[in-house]
């Protein structure tokens, strides 16, 4: 494949950014974090499949202002797969019993519209300090 | 297509993959495969992380985890535990030495806190030999805007404007080199690389062709617009086949995208790119002598004027430039003059990149701002001396340069600081000397090299180098006079003066500077005798302490020439008549009873 123009240079550059963008993603404080517990208890109930469903959501919605990162067992086990969400200088949400298809929708409604998926809610975790 | 969650990065530079990185990404690729993972996890060899002291490095990301000294066995752990459940493996990670804690992200180890990255931005996020990373971080860009925003004048006046110099060694203003070429006219014109990296422990130059290949690439084809020219020249040693391998994938790769070849960008800008290989002579690296080895001659440099901006290969207006002075052109363009400038000391702006080596705790590749102290880079980047000794001195430069004392650890590096304490920037070569090392010896081991590496054509630097390590050789040998030294004072800047190159210009530098700043040092080896780092074997003995041996014979079995005497628990003696002064004894003996004085 030749490059003809500057344009066509640009346009490859930004369809190819996404996946590179993975590895930067860890270091912009701005980004929103999703958080999926994948402890033993996370894995057994399924949270391999909802993290990979949330990654492919959020490349077709080319959301590029999310990271995704994996965590050790949170607690909550008796409602994994558990996903938290965190936008910066905000409380975190935490969902249980997230499936694929919820996972997609935590993307679309609460990471990129705000709106909270409140049936899924379990409650905020635990203080850090 | 599927779009990876996780990254891991591994080193796959010449360091790392001497420490079985390449095996170490095969097992991690297993792994992440078996763990049925294949689509969710990617394994990238990178270039240089430039912590070399602790390589192999792994990098995991977005996690922004970085485990130091994986072998291969350990793809397993970091697979099963990290990649699958988040939890990284602690005993892969990074321990600082002084406060003796675990460190999990880069960006907290001292050793890339005060590094700002321009050169190597690349060097350790992207994978060389797919120009699909490179493209993705903006790569390619700045081709792109100079041929179809810019005229060639004002990307000259743009670079001018940055005040980028010459990151070689010499430290000539790279604007201004392309507009004497771009106003040379002729017919044909070129752009050589210098990619022929020789000062001993430099690797800079080596790092960037193997990590990011494509930036000088870019930038080459950037400077043939500037000046005019249609072809380009890389001159690389034979010795960095890494180096070379990943630069032939790039070109390849180029060219088939058509960012390299003809009508580049549909304009009517042609460039292509031809690598020609060096055999590792020193003098090469200069850059008449450079232009006669391509043009398959004898590699010997000749009289500047002509300079090769007027009368280069072929006899055509050529701009010679580094490696590192390349990989800083696209930035420069993407980011402007002003912001460059902004970064730096007053009449040395950017960045330099240092090699690290010798006596100190984190040997690597470090980039920093101009205007640093040397004591920051020893002892907050380099993390100070090995083994709590003290800090002798640290020799920058190469053979060209010289040794700075304690006293010069303040002094903010740039190109005219260095020169005014008797060294020289160079290529960036800095090698840290403690207390057991002996500046004589020292001295001497740089004529010797310079020795071996002047090409014979001028008198001064073939024969005047030679009596200066001929001199040197007899004060370690205790056969010195305090005429010697006087005659090495004269001898010194009169080869300086008068030889034809920057070889001849600068060898004398290391005797001269640890002469200035390490005098006693050489009255000690004169007059005394004596070798006070305890080096110079001619001129020191070792003894045993009567009152520390307590008979236990292992230095008498371990002495090659059978030279000590004693029986089992009874006080042992060295015959000095015999002693070879291997230093076996001393090492043997677990009582500190042997000293050398």
């Amino acid at each position: 494949m030749a490059i003809k123009s500057l344009d066509e240079l640009k346009s490859l550059r930004d369809k190819l950014k996404t996946d590179i963008n993975v590895r930067s993603s860890g270091e912009i404080e701005s980004n929103t974090r999703v958080i999926v517990g994948m402890a033993t208890c996370g894995i057994a109930a399924g949270a391999r499949p909802v993290f990979a469903a949330m990654v492919d959501e959020a490349r077709i919605l080319e959301m590029h202002n999310v990271t995704f990162i994996q965590s050790g067992c949170m607690g909550a086990c008796h409602s994994e797969p558990t996903v938290e969400i965190r936008f910066p200088g905000k409380d975190p949400i935490l969902y249980g019993n997230v499936t694929a298809e919820l996972g997609r929708e935590i993307i679309r409604k609460h990471v990129r519209a705000g709106e909270l998926v409140q049936n899924l809610i379990i409650g905020r975790p635990f203080e850090t300090v | 297509m599927s779009t990876y969650r996780m990254h891991l990065l591994v080193c796959g530079g010449t360091g790392c993959q001497a420490s079985e990185s390449k095996q170490l990404v095969e097992n991690l690729q297993a792994q992440v495969l078996m763990a049925g993972m294949g689509n969710e996890v990617q394994v990238v060899t990178t270039g240089c992380f430039g912590f070399c002291e602790k390589g192999p490095i792994v990098k995991v990301l977005p996690d922004n985890i970085f485990y130091v000294e994986v072998k291969p066995d350990d793809a397993e752990e970091i697979v099963n535990e990290h990649v699958m459940k988040g939890r990284p493996v602690s005993r892969l990670l990074f321990t600082e030495p002084s406060r003796n804690e675990k460190i999990s992200e880069h960006k907290e180890m001292p050793f890339y806190k005060k590094q700002v990255r321009i050169a190597l931005r690349n060097c350790g996020f992207i994978d060389p030999e797919n120009i699909d990373e490179y493209i993705s971080v903006d790569g390619y860009q700045a081709l792109g805007k100079v041929l179809t925003e810019m005229t060639p004048e004002a990307l000259i006046v743009l670079m001018k404007k940055s005040g980028l110099r010459g990151r070689g060694g010499g430290g000539f203003p790279t604007g201004l080199k392309w507009e004497a070429a771009s106003k040379n006219q002729a017919d044909v014109k070129y752009i050589v690389c210098n990619a022929d990296e020789g000062d001993p422990g430099a690797f800079m130059d080596r790092s960037i062709l193997e990590g990011d290949p494509h930036t000088v690439l870019e930038a080459m084809a950037i400077a043939g617009y500037a000046t005019g020219a249609r072809y380009g020249y890389i001159y690389i040693r034979a010795e960095y086949p890494l180096a070379v391998h990943r630069l032939e994938v790039a070109i390849e790769q180029a060219m088939e995208m058509g960012l390299l070849g003809e009508n580049i960008f549909g304009t009517d800008f042609s460039f292509d790119i031809v690598i020609k290989y060096g055999a590792g002579a020193f003098v090469c690296g200069e850059e008449t002598a450079l232009i006669h080895s391509i043009e398959g001659e004898r590699g010997e440099p000749t009289n500047k004027p002509p300079f090769p901006a007027e009368s280069g290969l072929w006899g055509k207006p050529t701009s010679v430039n580094n490696v590192e002075t390349f990989a800083n052109v696209p930035p420069i363009i993407l980011n402007g003059a002003e912001w460059f400038a902004s970064i730096g000391s007053e009449k040395s702006k950017g960045t330099k990149v240092f090699a690290l080596a010798g006596k100190v705790n984190n040997v690597g590749l470090v980039e920093v701002p101009m205007g640093i102290a040397l004591r920051e880079i020893i002892f907050d980047i380099g993390g100070g001396i090995k083994d709590g000794k003290k800090y002798k001195a640290v020799q920058t430069g190469g053979p060209s340069g010289g040794c700075i004392p304690e006293a010069g650890l303040d002094t903010p590096i740039d190109y005219e600081n260095l020169t005014r304490i008797g060294s020289m920037m160079g290529s960036g070569g800095m090698i840290v000397m403690d207390e057991d090392d002996c500046m004589v010896n020292v001295a001497k081991f740089y004529l010797e090299f310079t020795c071996d590496e002047s090409c014979g054509k001028c008198t001064p630097c073939r024969v005047g180098n030679r009596r200066l390590y001929e001199t040197l050789t007899r004060i370690t040998e205790g056969k010195g006079t305090m005429e010697d030294l006087e005659t090495m004072k004269e001898l010194g800047p009169i080869i300086k003066d008068t030889a034809l190159c920057g070889l001849g210009q600068t060898s004398p530098n290391p005797v001269l500077s640890t002469m200035k700043y390490f005098w006693d040092e050489y009255v000690a080896h004169v007059v005394d005798k004596k070798c006070p780092a305890g080096v110079c074997t001619a001129l020191l003995s070792y003894y045993i302490l009567p009152d520390k041996c307590i008979g236990c014979t292992a230095c008498k079995r371990v002495c090659p020439v059978s030279c000590i005497s004693g029986e089992v628990k009874k006080i042992h003696e060295i015959d000095q008549s015999r002693c070879i002064k291997c230093g076996a004894c001393h090492t043997a003996c677990k009582f500190s009873a042997i000293v050398k004085k």
